[in-house]
């Protein structure tokens, strides 16, 4: 067992959901007690199992939205059309209900707050969960950790985390959020409204020579499309980490 | 859907490698044998929809590395890589 542990087996565990936290009409958080959870780094993901009566299995991925310094674990889910295993988490699943799963798993796109900053994250849609657990644990890590977040969502509906995002940016680490709605702004709107392209992280993002570590995550064209931006702003290609979402299954 | 659509992250597939080699091994690096590139595993590109994964360089999108997993067993082909190196286990 001590074996096991130092080296690495992933074993299957169940979580009892303690709390569901919807944060937009199609997105929901679900916080897990984790029986012997061996704790998480900021940016891993686990994997969820379901299991239907009949034997029939469905394995998803999902980003851990919670602080390591938090013991309970939380991931955070959009519902997708038609989506087996988002629909029964976002829409079904209850408080006391078990759910099966395994990690944490990932080691490349993490970030620790002793790597330090300056930190650059940028966020399509859902993208947001794993790099709010990077701000949730610089935050909680101290002042001392600079980080810009530059977020496209559709609309303000569905902005995920948005409270806590403008509660984060008044505090002393003094975090930036640039919000950009590319399909629909409430009235007065004046922040971005199109899709995040090189202008706006020319005007957003630190300067190179500043040298920064990005962390990109969302769609994959989004995530492609954002990470060639900041190669063209002077970003080596290797200081921007990137978590494709791909053709997600749901 | 476009092939560029389906493509991942090496990260994506750490789950994956982690039952193959009981570590997290895409912090190591991995060798392209066609452009010569080496990147952490967690960088290259990724594709899941297949029956088995396929990690492809980012450079050159050769194949390094294809895992497939029949019952009982890990398949692992790596028709175009020339190393991989992983940390030993402290």
């Amino acid at each position: 067992m001590a074996r096991a542990a130092v080296l690495g087996r992933l074993n299957w565990r169940l979580g009892e959901v303690a709390e569901l936290i919807d944060e937009t009409p199609r997105v929901r958080s679900i916080v897990l007690d984790v029986t012997d959870w061996p704790g998480h780094r900021a940016g891993q993901h686990v994997d969820v199992r379901l299991t239907a009566e009949d034997g029939y299995q469905a394995q998803r991925s999902f980003s851990i939205a919670s602080v390591p310094e938090d013991p309970r674990v939380s991931i955070t889910v959009e519902r997708l059309p038609n989506g087996e295993v988002s629909s029964y988490l976002v829409g079904e699943l209850r408080a006391g209900d078990q759910l099966e799963l395994r990690g944490p798993i990932g080691g490349y796109f993490v970030w620790e707050a002793q790597m330090g900053g300056p930190l650059l994250l940028v966020a399509g849609g859902s993208g947001i969960v794993p790099l709010m657990s990077m701000l949730r644990h610089a935050e909680a890590f101290g002042a001392s950790v600079r980080a810009r977040l530059v977020y496209s969502s559709r609309s303000w509906e569905d902005i995920i985390f948005r409270d806590e995002l403008e509660r984060l940016a008044a505090g002393a680490n003094g975090l930036k959020v640039f919000h950009s709605l590319t399909r629909s702004q409430p009235p007065g709107w004046t922040g971005y409204a199109r899709r995040v392209d090189g202008a706006m992280l020319s005007a957003t993002a630190w300067p190179a020579s500043s040298s920064p570590t990005a962390f990109v995550c969302g769609p994959t064209p989004f995530v492609e499309s954002v990470a060639s931006a900041l190669v063209l702003l002077g970003y080596p290609a290797r200081s921007v980490k990137t978590e494709r979402f791909g053709p997600t299954g749901g | 859907m476009e092939g560029s659509e389906m493509r991942t992250d090496g990260n994506a597939i750490a789950g994956v490698l982690q039952e193959v080699f009981v570590r997290e091994v895409t912090t190591g690096r991995i060798a392209c044998a066609s452009c010569g590139q080496v990147e952490p595993i967690g960088a290259e590109h990724a594709y899941t929809q297949a029956p088995g994964i396929v990690l492809r360089c980012r450079h050159c999108e050769d194949v390094l590395l294809v895992v497939t997993q029949p019952p009982r067993r890990h398949l692992l082909a790596f028709p175009r890589s020339r190393w991989i190196e992983i940390a030993a286990t402290p």
